[in-house]
């Protein structure tokens, strides 16, 4: 529980100094004395920048949980070299449970389309039963020929459990501002880890399919259907639990960015 | 014979009306008139009816023979599309006013900074001493706030040109306007009035927010991309396995065949004189009357396709410099490029149409005998697509196998096995879709051209340096297979095969059935004076990433890039080769390029060349220019991030101001 503390406190003061950094990345010194060729080197740059994207912030109101989940990305840096927030979770307000896992990590981009990320993860849960866990966390993150979104992550665990997860995510524009994206993720493990439901081998496997309407390229709600799978020995673990093995549920959220 | 030319166009002037600003110092009646309206900022004159005063004219204020002008930097509030905008204006205006100078003239042009921040003016095109060039941080250390800089300048050229601020992103906001320069003995072509139409772009957005829009999102102001609706009607016209093996194709690459522009109509107002297309700028013009129209580009990132339908048009000049009368109907203007044309209009208004390069937008005006007419506005065509030309995967087989057809327009199907039978594999996959998407055809004879000239070369390597087998001067050059480094992760991917594409007018034009002016179409009035071979040839690559708004040369962004040494003296072939899949004006401070179009020595001299996608261009330098000049991308945000260079030219014994290895030294 401390460890999960501090790792919110360790996010929350990462966000913070970004969003300073940002605002003074975004506000440019001048030297009184003009600018001399060091100067311009030092201008005449990309610079840096920043994004926070809720790419999923989303209600499920007609399953049993009735789950509020979310998918956020965050960088600051430059052109090559970031520092990656990631964030997923889910509430579930029909009962007062809910889990969640950040991730904070180093990035680096190795080819024209993608980062080399390097970090830890901190997973938690609460309600019921409660939580924490850390992992070291490596994967990458970019463009994949096909043009999809292409992130694969291998985790090591603080009690060295081996585990991974490729999740990818396609565009598919029916008009400028209509787009469906459709995405897939599989978890996979090498060993068995009881106590977090996970059984070695391949977990669990989702499916999504939102279709969202970008009122501006920053805003756009949408509506989905998203699917989840069990498999193996996390199937049997899910139904000696009483959860559901196959679920498939209607979304509705939002995906904003700035 | 030019000084009875110019004495008939004095003679027509003296006896014209006032809008003939170009002429009014002559008669001091009209000077006085002109004085008192050009102090004024241009939204506090009085609106005549008539916006053909636009851009305002300021004749310079003699002192012992020198022109002195007194310029004004200042951040004000001005109507732009008729709304409230803040501007970086010049003397009050958007754009700044029309600078007149003489050839042989010294001017004296004071600038003061009334900004919060630095500024600087550029003057675009000229010959000048290097602390006159007006880049902060090159040049001199630019004019801080409440400073003055005097610039000193022996006009030793004449024609049309621009100035414009060089610091940050100003220049996008408004701080630029035109500069002509009258020849000494006349211009060797007549004609009755001239305007000087200036096109740029404006946005509401701050430009600081439109580079982080662009950093997070490099296709953020595109909104022409291709849909499933796109998707179906290419299945209908060519087929759901071709249309199905196209998209798999750009998808493969991660490219997008919409990417013509970063910025568009999405966000940019197109402007021509500072007027939005509903504001009308407008001309008037006597019937019978031959028009010289300077259209200068000061648009921050736009290229604009220039026509006025119904009317063709006399290229008489480019980059300021005087070229072989070419008649057209269209033409496009990058960046920093500035044209002159002659047009013979006939009793009936016309509209001049600057249409966006990406078909977002445009920019219009009217030209009209009476004030009120208006002409129908073209509406706009279809925005282009890239192609496997743009690609450098068109054209593999040609430089292999030499056996096709040398009609390019019969290349798509029957060619494309034979393609696919060793060279090209990327060319089978989409042999039907090349067609269907609008190839943009290169020219045989550019090709034949660089073939008989001869590229000893194999590869085109990013920052070599020949000093043999150069090709005879005034020569295309070849086509060559790009290196094995494509410069990543700056540079996404590279052409195939890099070749001239200077018949070629540029993607989206020349299959609208009327004329369109390419490079190859420009050759210079008088052979070039001293015209001779190159000692050495530095060849550099035009780099980037759309992904991540990452923009460069040789893959290096100028914060980690060495200078560039030219030495004094020498004949330098600078060969560019554009390794990404847009279009880049590539413009070098205080030395003219002479454009290498196969023209031999009528070589056409630019200061701004356009380096189309997968395109292969040399320039000639007669490196005549001690000090610091900047070679730069003149797409604004380009240069912002990184596509920028600091060329340094020493002669013997000097020493480098950033001693060590140097880019292009050998």
């Amino acid at each position: 529980m401390t460890k999960s503390v501090l790792c919110s406190a360790r996010g929350l003061i990462w966000f913070a100094a970004s969003l300073c950094a940002l605002m003074v990345g975004t506000s440019r010194s001048v030297e009184a004395q003009g600018l001399g060729l060091a100067d311009l080197r030092h201008m005449m740059d990309w610079g840096n920048a920043s994004l926070i994207l809720f790419d999923q912030l989303e209600y499920a109101p007609t399953t049993d949980d009735r789950p509020i989940s979310l998918d956020a990305i965050a960088w600051y840096g430059g052109a090559r070299n970031r520092l990656w927030l990631r964030a997923e979770g889910e509430q579930l307000t029909a009962t007062e449970g809910g889990e969640g896992e950040i991730q904070l990590s180093y990035g680096r981009l190795i080819t024209p389309f993608f980062d080399a990320l390097a970090g830890v993860r901190v997973d938690q849960t609460w309600g019921e039963k409660s939580a924490t866990r850390a992992h070291l966390a490596l994967g990458l993150a970019g463009l994949a020929p096909g043009r999809f979104e292409f992130s694969p992550s291998v985790f090591l665990s603080q009690d060295g459990d081996l585990s991974g997860r490729v999740e990818a995510e396609y565009q598919v524009l029916i008009t400028q501002q209509l787009i469906a994206a459709p995405e897939v993720g599989v978890d996979v493990a090498l060993q068995d880890v009881p106590e977090w439901g996970v059984g070695s081998g391949i977990g669990e496997a989702e499916a999504g399919l939102r279709l969202r309407y970008e009122f501006r390229r920053e805003f756009a709600p949408y509506l989905g259907y998203s699917w989840s799978r069990r498999f193996g020995e996390t199937a049997r673990l899910a139904r000696e639990h009483g959860e559901s093995v196959t679920e498939g549920a209607l979304v509705a959220g939002i995906r904003i960015w700035r | 014979m030019e000084k009875d030319i110019l004495l008939d166009q004095i003679d027509r002037v003296l006896s014209s009306r006032v809008s003939r600003r170009g002429f009014v110092q002559t008669a001091g009646a009209l000077t006085a008139l002109a004085g008192i309206e050009s102090i004024l900022p241009g939204y506090a004159r009085p609106q005549t009816g008539s916006s053909a005063a636009r851009p305002y004219a300021l004749e310079p204020r003699m002192e012992g023979g020198t022109a002195v002008y007194d310029l004004d930097i200042a951040e004000h509030r001005i109507p732009i599309a008729g709304r409230s905008a803040t501007a970086v204006t010049i003397n009050g205006t958007v754009p700044g006013p029309l600078l007149h100078l003489y050839e042989g003239q010294d001017a004296l042009l004071r600038v003061s900074n009334q900004l919060h921040e630095d500024t600087s003016i550029h003057w675009h095109g000229l010959i000048l001493p290097p602390e006159m060039d007006g880049v902060p941080g090159v040049s001199f250390p630019g004019i801080l706030p409440g400073q003055t800089f005097e610039y000193r300048i022996p006009l030793r050229q004449h024609g049309t040109y621009w100035y414009h601020s060089h610091s940050g992103l100003q220049e996008q906001v408004g701080h630029y306007g035109p500069l002509i320069i009258k020849p000494e003995g006349g211009y060797p072509y007549q004609f009755d009035r001239e305007y000087t139409i200036v096109l740029s772009d404006w946005t509401f957005e701050d430009p600081y927010q439109v580079l982080q829009n662009l950093k997070k999102q490099g296709n953020y102001y595109n909104r022409q991309r291709l849909t499933l609706i796109d998707f179906f009607r290419q299945v209908g016209r060519i087929g759901l396995g071709p249309a199905f093996r196209d998209r798999l194709m750009w998808d493969q690459m991660r490219m997008d065949p919409t990417d013509v522009m970063d910025i568009t109509g999405a966000t940019y107002t197109y402007l021509m004189n500072g007027l939005a297309p509903a504001e009308n700028w407008t001309g008037l013009f006597q019937p019978g009357e031959r028009v010289l129209l300077h259209f200068i580009n000061s648009g921050a990132a736009s290229y604009f396709d220039v026509r006025i339908p119904g009317l063709p048009m006399t290229v008489v000049q480019v980059s300021g410099q005087y070229v072989q009368p070419v008649e057209t109907d269209e033409f496009r203007i990058a960046s920093a490029e500035t044209y002159d044309v002659i047009i013979e209009p006939q009793d009936r208004p016309y509209t001049v149409f600057g249409e966006s390069m990406d078909r977002s937008g445009y920019a219009r005006g009217t030209l009209t005998p009476r004030e009120g007419l208006t002409a129908p506005v073209p509406s706009l065509r279809k925005r282009p697509l890239l192609t496997m030309a743009d690609m450098g995967m068109d054209h593999g087989v040609m430089g292999e196998g030499g056996s096709m057809s040398m009609d390019h327009g019969s290349m798509s199907m029957p060619a494309a096995p034979a393609a696919a039978a060793g060279v090209h594999d990327m060319m089978a996959m989409t042999p039907a879709v090349t067609q269907a998407a609008g190839t943009a055809p290169h020219d045989m004879s550019a090709m034949a051209a660089g073939a008989q000239t001869g590229d000893t070369a194999k590869y085109a390597i990013a920052g070599i340096v020949r000093t043999q087998g150069l090709r005879p001067p005034g020569t295309l050059p070849g086509m060559l297979e790009h290196e094995p480094d494509i410069h990543a992760p700056e540079n996404a991917a590279v052409p195939m095969m890099v070749q001239s594409r200077m018949s070629h007018p540029g993607m989206g034009l020349g299959t609208d059935g009327w004329r369109v002016l390419a490079y190859t179409d420009l050759r210079a009035l008088e052979p070039r004076q001293g015209f001779r071979a190159p000692d050495r040839e530095l060849e550099l690559h035009l780099t980037g990433n759309m992904e991540r708004f990452m923009w460069s040369i040789n893959g290096v962004p100028f914060k980690d890039a060495e200078l560039i040494r030219f030495n004094y003296g020498e004949r330098l072939r600078l060969t560019l080769v554009n390794d990404t899949m847009m279009n880049h004006p590539m413009h070098l401070h205080g030395m003219w390029l002479e454009l290498e179009n196969g023209q031999g020595e009528l070589i056409p001299r630019v200061h701004t060349v356009n380096v189309q996608p997968a395109e292969r261009l040399s320039m000639l330098i007669d490196v005549d220019a001690p000090g610091m000049w900047a070679f730069h991308c003149h797409i604004l945000y380009h240069m912002e991030v990184g596509m920028f260079r600091v060329v340094e030219v020493l002669r013997p014994g000097e020493e480098s101001i950033e001693p060590g290895a140097t880019e292009g030294h050998d």
